[in-house]
């Protein structure tokens, strides 16, 4: 017998007192926790992200998307960054004013080129309010994963309102499984000396999200 | 399952200086757990509807685990499905057998870790080294413990037994001879330690050409694999390398996507006390060759290992929901003083009291032993985010190896004997008169308290009131258990 068949031969034989007709699954579980927690306005949904973002030393800019390029060249200059990956699919506006060297995403990158990068340029898939959390999706405007996690300095705009949503639940929703995401929360931590939260390890050192609204 | 090393009491006779050590041992995990105690209670205390999500959580775990084979064989679908290939393993020799394999046949022989209890527990790193493959752990605490030459003592935090200024010196002796050293003149402040393995590390990351971890959860219905991280040393491991390898607990699948909901909120508030860790990562086996996002093959390593055994047990059971989160090894006041070793296993604090025993059978003295590291006070069940009634499965626990009665071993329903008279029911009596001093008066109230706890949570009358009431966690000795392990050469000498 194979190990797969020995194995579920043993978890059927363990749940023999499981009633053929037990509970099905979309009663099984009571779901009355909240789809979100409290009642803001989409402007005050906004401010939470904010917030929280801060409140895990994420670096928190807002702008209008007219100011975008002028915001996102600043904070380049700011760093002092000379080259900056670039998702295929990102607005070529969003760099316009920035006087960097342009990386292009690419499959055929190594691991190695990309760690001599300085910073990152990306969008997002959609933020979390509630948690201070943005999550990319590997979308055109976001590139390949490594491309957010080798720089040590990571730049994410997030469109508001229209991208923020307000809780965990919310955000699953409106998230494709079947892509690769990735859910940040502030900038890379460890709680593993003494227990204490240290950020900078392995990711970004360095996590600035940028507001920007239409007006 | 291997980790003999573990088996912390008897096979534990170091010598004076580590008592010494042990000063520092129990300093550093008051310090520790203490701080993140409260940390944990402001999270919790943040949203307002923590006793549904705790409530959902556990029945979505518990529906899981009592239709296992049939999300067992969802879940290979939509993983194979999405490209990746699964592989079934009875026990820790299979699955490190295959994981030894797979990574033959890439040809590599260094191996990217992030940190996995599974692999911890299957003895991987060990098995890898044997034929030759050198497995590099990247998180922090677990490279603190690898440098050290040391075991895990905490699920979360495996190195929450030393302080910053142990952790300086290893980092300072050791680290040169396992690649880049340490910056000079490193100090024992939090950043430039954590500065220091992000130097180390990097050049490993980069050159990595396989990944093994562990899944937090995963999704049956879509073949999702969700890691849950703080350092981003998991998506390191998980997108830069070629080849990755997830080797898992058959009882970490949940139903559906939407499921996630549930634990993305809990177990972060649980576990470091967090609105969200800092990274998660979530895949469904391999990216198109078009996209080239992450690695190109994908291997998941579905293990049993005693877990099917566990399931047999209709009390038992509930083991099997537990979410690693460690918030009752930071409650726990037993773990406190004893610390994770004395735990014998990879699951140290109450958690692993009432898993190990399970998963590995009571026939040991320390796995006989577990149940009765308790003072059966019940914080570690009112902190559970899955609801886990871990006093009712110690006592449950403490029955089967003074009574004997039916388990399931390796698939096979067997008959255990009362382990009166039995090496195991001396250890387990040990255990006990050092826990609470009185273990035949005790019993009664503690069968009382966990029986009826769920529905007085807060005050019993009589012999249970001291058991249910959180508030006033009873006594537990001084002493610290390996002190008075040692002291009375293992519990033989009662005088004492
Ligand atoms: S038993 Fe509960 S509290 Fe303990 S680690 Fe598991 S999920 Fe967390």
């Amino acid at each position: 017998m194979s190990s797969r068949d020995l194995i579920l031969a043993r978890v059927r034989r363990a749940l023999a007192d499981v009633p053929r007709d037990d509970t099905p699954y979309d009663r099984a579980v009571r779901r009355d926790y909240l789809r979100e927690h409290g009642n803001r306005s989409a402007g005050r949904t906004v401010d939470l992200l904010a917030e929280n973002l801060a409140d895990y030393r994420a670096l928190v800019h807002r702008c209008t998307a007219g100011e975008l390029p002028a915001t996102i060249a600043r904070l380049l200059a700011g760093r002092g960054a000379a080259s900056v990956a670039v998702p295929a699919g990102l607005d070529p506006a969003w760099l316009a004013a920035a006087d960097v060297t342009r990386m292009p995403d690419s499959a055929a990158d190594t691991p190695a080129a990309l760690d001599r990068v300085d910073s990152v340029v990306t969008a997002c898939a959609v933020a979390i309010a509630e948690t201070g959390t943005i999550v990319l999706d590997g979308g055109p405007d976001q590139g390949r994963r490594r491309i957010t996690l080798v720089p040590d300095h990571h730049i994410c705009v997030v469109r508001v309102p229209g991208q923020v949503v307000s809780s965990v639940p919310q955000g699953l929703e409106r998230l494709d499984p079947a892509r690769p995401l990735t859910w940040i929360s502030g900038p890379s931590a460890t709680s593993d000396i003494e227990l204490d939260r240290v950020e900078g390890v392995h990711g970004p050192r360095t996590l600035e999200v940028v507001l920007v609204s239409a007006r | 399952m291997s980790g003999g090393t573990y088996l912390g009491m008897p096979a534990f006779p170091k010598a004076a200086h580590e008592a010494v050590r042990d000063e520092t041992l129990r300093g550093n995990l008051r310090h520790a757990t203490h701080t993140i105690r409260a940390k944990r209670a402001t999270a919790v205390a943040e949203v307002s509807d923590w006793a549904e999500l705790r409530e959902a959580g556990k029945q979505i775990k518990d529906h899981t685990l009592r239709h296992l084979d049939r999300y067992l064989v969802q879940l290979e679908e939509s993983v194979t499905a999405a490209g990746g290939t699964v592989h079934w393993a009875a026990d820790a020799d299979e699955a490190n057998r295959i994981v030894t394999g797979l990574v033959k046949a890439t040809g590599e022989s260094e191996v990217v870790k992030v940190k996995s209890m599974a692999t911890q527990e299957i003895g991987l790193n060990e098995a890898l080294e044997a034929e030759g493959i050198r497995a590099y752990e990247t998180d922090l605490a677990e490279l603190i413990v690898q440098l050290g030459e040391d075991r895990p003592s905490h699920i979360l935090v495996p190195a929450i037994h030393r302080n910053r200024g142990e952790i300086r010196d290893i980092f300072a002796r050791e680290m040169g001879a396992w690649g880049r050293p340490a910056p000079e003149g490193l100090t024992d402040t939090p950043a430039e330690l954590a500065d220091a393995a992000r130097l180390h590390l990097r050049e490993k990351f980069l050159r990595a050409k396989v990944g093994i971890s562990g899944a937090n959860f995963m999704v049956a219905e879509t073949g999702t694999m969700v890691v849950v991280e703080s350092e981003g040393n998991g998506r390191m491991c998980l997108t830069l390398p070629e080849t990755l390898i997830s080797v898992v607990g058959i009882e970490k699948t949940v139903p559906t996507w939407r499921d996630l909901e549930v634990f993305l909120q809990t177990l972060p508030r649980s576990s470091t006390a967090e609105r969200m860790n800092p990274y998660t990562s979530t895949w469904t086996g391999t990216t198109d060759s078009g996209t080239a996002d992450g690695p190109r093959d994908f291997h998941l390593v579905l293990i049993d290992n005693g877990r099917t055994d566990t399931l047999a047990d209709e009390v038992g059971r509930q083991a099997l929901r537990c979410i690693r989160c460690s918030a009752c090894l930071n409650v726990c006041p037993v773990y406190e003083r004893a610390g994770g070793h004395a735990y014998g296993s990879v699951y140290p604090g109450p958690i692993g009291a009432i898993l190990s025993p399970q998963l590995r059978g009571t026939g040991s003295e320390i796995d006989a032993s577990l149940p009765y590291a308790s003072s059966l006070c019940g914080a570690c069940y009112d902190v559970c985010p899955v609801a886990i009634d871990i006093p009712e499965v110690l006592v449950h626990l403490r029955e089967r190896v003074v009574q004997g009665g039916p388990v399931t071993r390796e698939g096979v329903r067997v008959l255990v004997k009362p382990a009166k008279g039995h090496a195991a029911e001396r250890a387990a009596m040990r255990a006990a008169r050092w826990a609470f001093g009185r273990p035949g008066v005790l019993r009664a109230g503690q069968r009382l308290a966990s029986r009826t706890r769920r529905f007085h949570p807060r005050t019993l009358p009589g012999p249970g009131r001291a058991w249910s009431d959180t508030r006033s966690v009873p006594e537990v000795p001084a002493e610290p258990f390996r002190d008075w392990w040692q002291r009375t050469h293992g519990g033989k000498d009662t005088s004492k």
